[in-house]
């Protein structure tokens, strides 16, 4: 049997940060293929900090960061981009890209340096439009698309990449209700095939709705890991917040209950 | 339109251009003629092939070279810093390869050394803007803070050009220096050309078989890396790329401004954002339209007009439009 670490991402007592100064420490977190870790943390927590460390853009001041049983700063960029995919933040793209092209700028990581993706690299790219229900978007120019569109589409892109991981920074944020439901829907499919996720939201509502683990960022460090029930309790979210938040079950009608947080507004 | 399809037709264009340019001049040859020469070898009129080989041709070729140069670094510029808005002149790499050149020409330095200085100059132009653009911050608007940067860059290496026109020889060098600046194919010499020529080959290469990736490098610096990309590595290999290309052209045919900004524009609008098709595409659309200006500076007026002039007269409208339309869509 393989050991668990040869499949996962693991962050061993590891110190991040800029310039050989930590500004998270003594984190411990562990993804396994097919798990979906919520991370939760004020702006500036460090968020951003964590994922650049394990994309490898910056090297953990101390401690160990491996991919797939790897240390991540031995990994060249197209290792790294074949173990883990990221999904920015939405943004301005200056040219109009088609879909199809941006879902096939996915597959760089398994190009040789001057070659054009060729037929297998074009149909996997269909089948991750397939996958995220938006095939009908294939010739349509990127940047004139929708926020939701664009998530889907940047999201296709990542699953392009064949990795066995996943990092979404706020997938649903700057989306509407509707696209943010179907966004973590679709995170939620991707993880039942087995693709480890890692994604950083601002609603507590997410985590409970997808997340088979939380991982909370305060004071510096990972201040919470656990289930979504029993991390994000009342008490956690008024110190991690500063806001009064009622955390219940909703009733069953006819689907199963599911827990949800409603902050107090009087 | 398909991309092979587009290609050749754009390949069918410049040919037809090219065809049209020989035969045009104060000793006028029909097309036809043209071609039975160059299929048969021999032609009745004993004049026409050193018409064609010794004026026209190096000519012909030095137009294409330039107008494919600029154009091609150009595109590969605005994707590698994702700004629609620069090109070579913008971003200080004809100012500075032009302030080298110049120098080169004050000292009577031999071709080799003229083309070298003139790219040290346009790679420290480059590098300047892109770190006073960094040094000002990416808060702010970072397309036009770039923009801004390579103005500066390219307005300072100006003024130590003006310098150099000041202390040049009036007599011998002041006019070589100023006519040459406002960029002009009439005093090709072959030698030169073919040694420029092989230097817009060496940059023009790399730039086409990296221009897939050229793509995802548009995306930015983390979101590049992400996907896989060694950022560092092909940040370098563009910047030299282009500035190659870009230099070694400036070394023998002058300063000639707007084609790399307004080329990659056109080509765009042909071919589609796509690097991959784009890259070629520039590099015919703006040989073609080299020939073509080219072709009208040297025969609409009983002296020869400089094609930088022709080039800014067209490429100044054109900006505005590029600018009235980027506020209603992206390119």
């Amino acid at each position: 049997m393989v050991k668990l670490q040869e499949q996962s991402i693991a962050i061993r007592k590891a110190g991040l940060g800029y310039n050989g100064k930590a500004i998270l420490s003594g984190v411990d977190l562990e993804i396994a293929p097919g798990e979906i870790i919520c991370l939760l943390g004020q702006n500036g927590a460090g968020k951003t900090t964590l994922f650049r460390t394990m994309l490898g853009f910056i090297a953990p001041v101390h401690g160990s960061v491996t991919l797939a049983g790897r240390e991540v700063s031995r990994l060249s960029p197209s290792e790294i981009a074949r173990i883990v995919s990221y999904v920015p933040q939405s943004y301005a793209m200056p040219f109009a890209y088609s879909v199809k092209d941006v879902v096939l700028f996915g597959r760089s990581a398994h190009l040789r340096l001057f070659a054009a993706p060729g037929s297998r690299d074009r149909r996997i790219a269909a089948e991750c439009l397939d996958l995220l229900d938006i095939g009908h978007l294939a010739s349509r120019p990127f940047n004139e698309l929708s926020g939701g569109e664009r998530q889907m589409v940047v999201i296709a892109r990542a699953l392009a990449q064949e990795a066995r991981f996943m990092i979404l920074d706020e997938p649903a944020s700057n989306l509407d209700y509707g696209n943010q439901v179907r966004v973590i829907r679709k995170i939620r499919e991707l993880a039942g095939r087995k693709i480890g996720i890692l994604m950083a939201t601002h609603h507590p509502d997410h985590a409970f709705m997808a997340a088979s683990r939380v991982a909370v960022l305060s004071g510096g460090r990972l201040s919470h890991n656990g289930t979504p029930e029993s991390t994000l309790t009342a008490e956690t979210l008024r110190s991690l917040y500063g806001v009064e938040v009622d955390v219940f079950d909703t009733p069953q009608n006819g689907h199963a209950s599911r827990r949800v947080c409603a902050p107090v507004v009087q | 339109m398909k991309g092979v399809s587009l290609i050749l037709i754009c390949i069918a264009a410049l040919v037809g251009v090219s065809l049209f340019s020989l035969g045009i001049g104060r000793y006028p040859v029909p097309p036809s003629a043209i071609l039975s020469w160059m299929l048969t070898g021999g032609s009745a009129d004993a004049n026409l092939p050193v018409v064609l080989l010794g004026i026209r041709l190096p000519r012909l070729v030095a137009a294409i070279a330039a107008g494919g140069a600029l154009s091609l670094s150009g595109a590969a510029y605005q994707g590698l810093f994702r700004n629609p808005m620069v090109s070579p002149d913008i971003l200080g790499v004809s100012s500075g390869s032009g302030f080298g050149a110049a120098l080169g020409i004050l000292f009577s330095l031999p071709m080799a050394a003229v083309q070298a200085i003139s790219f040290a100059g346009g790679i420290t132009a480059v590098l300047a803007a892109v770190l006073v653009s960094r040094a000002i911050g990416r808060s702010s608007d970072s397309v036009l803070v770039l923009v801004l940067s390579g103005i500066v860059i390219s307005s300072l290496f100006g003024a130590l050009l003006s310098l150099l026109k000041y202390i040049a020889d009036p007599l011998d060098k002041l006019p070589a220096i100023t006519y040459w600046l406002m960029g002009s194919f009439a005093d090709i010499r072959s030698g030169e050309l073919g040694m420029a020529v092989a230097m817009v080959l060496a940059g023009a290469v790399p730039l086409l078989l990296l221009s897939w990736r050229l793509n995802v490098l548009s995306f930015g610096e983390e979101e590049a890396r992400s996907l896989g990309l060694h950022t560092g590595r092909m940040r370098v290999a563009v910047i030299v790329s282009a500035t190659l290309v870009t230099a070694s052209m400036i070394s023998v045919c002058g300063i000639i401004g707007w084609v790399g900004l307004v080329v990659p524009h056109i080509s765009r609008f042909l071919a589609g954002a796509n690097h991959r098709r784009l890259m070629p595409v520039s590099f015919l659309v703006g040989a073609a339209f080299m020939v073509a200006v080219d072709t009208v500076a040297r025969s609409t007026a009983s002296v020869e007009i400089p094609v930088g002039i022709i080039t800014a007269v067209l490429g100044a409208p054109f900006f505005i439009w590029i600018m009235k339309r980027s506020t209603v869509r992206a390119w």
